[in-house]
């Protein structure tokens, strides 16, 4: 596990860490997983932390997972070229074995993590003294519940709908 | 039967509308006034001016979505209609803002709130900035204009449940608070305005002011994004401005360059828009960009017994400005309460927390009830808002830092949402920060958040009100533009949008935009036709 006062130096050269992803091995995916469709922006090993977090972040079982790596790309897609660029950052350093076991803490590969190491991943960042990782959770939490909470899968569980007195006439 | 959509009729009978995206070759146009921008400012400076004969070209980044493009739908419409798919944010991303960009701005998109300029905004600015002609006696005139051509009247229906719980929760704590009056006509009460108006019953500018001056000739090119303005050889006036035409999707290029000739240029692009082209003709002044301004808001769950439906009915029509009045203009911010519309995804994005917690909370959708809290920036001296710079690639960031004087704010803000919303019978309640829960009482929800830590990106700070960044000043150097919002320099170019407020509105501030562009546009229209 990072010290504090790793973390505190870190932060100091935040940008610094997040461009050092960059420079570290290309990041190894943890599982060869299936193919992925036509997805833009998330590579092989993106997908797989997604699809390792979801179910965790949202605090549901059962989940269509592929709609949320569809959902997650389709998002990052349509942010400014610099928006991208960080979360390219982000997704290379959780991505690379280095980031992922001293950077997020989480020991085992994505897809082998257990939900319990990943909920303190999520929470050390959530939470963190440095405000780089607060927004590297924070980025994470918003792609993730916009994904499922965007995709009308979800909407049964939440008991809403649209209004029925209007959909109909839509084109 | 289907809905009528009267904006694609009129571009099927000729308007003379081009989309960006469609063109093959660059393209060299001229018009006597060109508007950068289709939002409030741009919208309303268009139907004046195209309606006195000028001839008018609009230009705007966004693309041309009409009534039938609008779906319910938050995954379509936050990409298609927002900037940056409705997750822009400040530079530390502490604060997420909710702009438009598409035909219309943010007026195709906000919660149809109308509120003049308080006067003790407009005093404020007399006393402060010497802006002593823009007092309410003067600028009613404006406000009856724009309440006129836009429908704004009173709400006649109930208000929704989301907005009832804020009414009694003012009732039972004594707190001073109104009804909203909205920009809508034939209303159907659904609840869907962030999503773009399916029934155009929102009288935004995309079926009012732009379809007016269209009708009148003017020009509008979309999916267009304007690069920089071309100053003259003499340094002391725009030949006009050129730019990039994006792709179908709205944000990548197609490839090709536009290039605009205008007598007078009026820069429209809202309050984080506009500055940034200022900035990127190096037009700047020292004044350009600062003292940008954001309501900043905090929030505040509550689970209801009842259902609310918050997702259902007009979704701001109850307010309360009593804590505007509690303290002196300038000092500890007040704040005006007001409810957002409560939908999946935005709700989602938006809830503090992860995993069960939060889906607990998510799962009880139909009875959570929200209240917000908007600050008022901008008028205490600690108070200097953001500042909008350029990135490396030119897009434009605004930096917001949040200091001790918004803390202040946000914790008396939160203490006053929760405590009301017990008091009109909640079961729960939650502000929304990463440390917070659900409390089931007012002594227990105090308790919690009088020890929460006031950091960025552990407090849920949003915004939906980007003010000032090029303001109007009765000196040159003290600002960007004058009361008209003329250019100091520049002699035929103008602002004309949200950046021109000196301090941020202390309310939704659409109509104050329309009000300021009906005056400045007016202006403009006698200056050009003499």
């Amino acid at each position: 596990m990072i010290t504090r006062r790793q973390l505190i130096k870190t932060g100091m050269a935040g940008s610094v860490v997040l461009l050092a992803a960059g420079f570290l091995a290309s990041p190894q995916p943890d599982l060869p997983a299936a193919s992925q469709g036509h997805l833009v922006f998330l590579q092989t090993g993106d997908a797989q932390i997604i699809r390792s977090l979801a179910p965790v972040m949202l605090g549901m079982a059962g989940l269509a997972l592929e709609d949320i790596v569809r959902g997650v790309d389709v998002a990052i897609a349509n942010l400014l070229p610099a928006v991208q660029q960080e979360l390219r950052q982000l997704f290379d350093l959780l991505g690379n074995r280095w980031g992922r076991r001293w950077l997020a803490g989480v020991h085992s590969p994505w897809a082998q993590a257990a939900a319990i190491d990943l909920a303190a991943f999520l929470r050390r960042w959530q939470q963190s003294p440095l405000l780089l990782l607060r927004s590297g959770y924070q980025a994470l939490h918003a792609l993730i519940n916009a994904a499922w909470f965007g995709n009308p899968a979800s909407w049964t569980a939440l008991g809403y709908q649209q209004p029925q007195q209007i959909m109909g006439l839509l084109p | 039967m289907s809905l009528p959509d009267p904006v694609a009729e009129g571009v099927a009978s000729g308007w003379r509308v081009l989309d960006g995206a469609a063109q093959t070759q660059d393209l060299q146009l001229s018009c006597d006034v060109l508007i950068i921008g289709t939002g409030a400012g741009g919208g309303m400076t268009a139907e004046v001016l195209a309606e006195a004969g000028l001839d008018v070209l609009m230009v705007e980044e966004g693309a041309l979505r009409t009534s039938r493009d609008f779906r319910l739908l938050e995954a379509k419409a936050y990409p298609e209609l927002y900037q940056e798919s409705a997750s822009r944010k400040t530079a530390d991303k502490a604060i997420n803002i909710l702009q438009g960009r598409t035909v219309g701005g943010s007026t195709t998109v906000n919660w149809t709130s109308a509120f003049r300029t308080p006067a003790e905004t407009l005093n404020w600015w007399g006393e402060r900035y010497g802006l002593k002609s823009l007092n309410p006696q003067t600028m009613a005139p404006w406000f009856d204009l724009a309440e006129a051509r836009l429908g704004i009247a009173d709400w006649q229906t109930d208000p929704n449940p989301n907005n009832s719980v804020l009414e009694r929760g003012c009732q039972a704590l004594g707190l001073k608070h109104g009804r909203i009056r909205r920009n809508v006509r034939g209303c159907w009460n659904l609840g869907y305005c962030g999503m773009g108006c399916a029934t155009n019953a929102k009288q935004s500018m995309l079926v009012t002011t732009i379809p007016g001056a269209l009708q009148h000739k003017a020009g509008l090119l979309t999916r267009a994004r304007v690069e920089r303005l071309l100053p003259a050889a003499d340094g002391k006036s725009l030949l006009g401005a050129e730019g990039r035409l994006l792709a179908a999707d709205g944000h990548s290029l197609n490839g090709q360059q536009f290039s605009i000739k205008a007598r007078h240029v009026v820069l429209a692009a809202g309050a984080i828009g506009s500055p940034a082209i200022l900035l990127r003709s190096q037009l700047g002044g020292a004044q350009v960009g600062k003292r940008t301004f954001l309501h900043p808001v905090v929030v505040s769950g509550a689970v209801m017994p009842q259902r609310i439906e918050a997702y259902n009915g007009a979704p701001q029509t109850v307010y309360s400005d009593h804590f505007m009045h509690t303290q002196p203009l300038d000092g500890p911010l007040g704040y005006k309460l007001e409810v957002p519309p409560v939908h999946p995804l935005l709700m989602g994005v938006t809830l503090s927390g992860f995993g069960a917690g939060s889906a607990g909370l998510m799962q009880q959708l139909p009875h959570l009830q929200v209240v917000l809290a908007l600050l008022r920036d901008g008028f205490h001296p600690d108070s200097q808002g953001g500042q909008v710079r350029l990135r490396q690639d030119g897009s434009p960031e605004l930096d917001y830092p949040l200091n001790d004087v918004l803390w202040d704010g946000v914790r008396r803000s939160w203490l006053t949402m929760a405590e009301l919303q017990f008091a009109a019978g909640a079961r729960q309640v939650q502000v929304l920060h990463e440390q917070a829960d659900l409390q089931s009482s007012w002594k227990a929800a105090r308790a919690q958040i009088m020890q929460l830590p006031l950091k960025p990106l552990l407090a849920r700070v949003v915004s939906a009100h980007v003010m000032g960044g090029a303001a109007m000043s009765s000196q040159p150097e003290e600002g960007v533009v004058d009361e008209y919002g003329r250019h100091w320099q520049l002699r035929n170019l103008s602002v004309i949008d949200g950046s021109v407020f000196p301090t941020s509105i202390g309310a939704n501030p659409q109509l104050s935009i329309y009000a300021f562009a009906l005056r400045a546009a007016h202006h403009l229209r006698d200056a050009l036709n003499s």
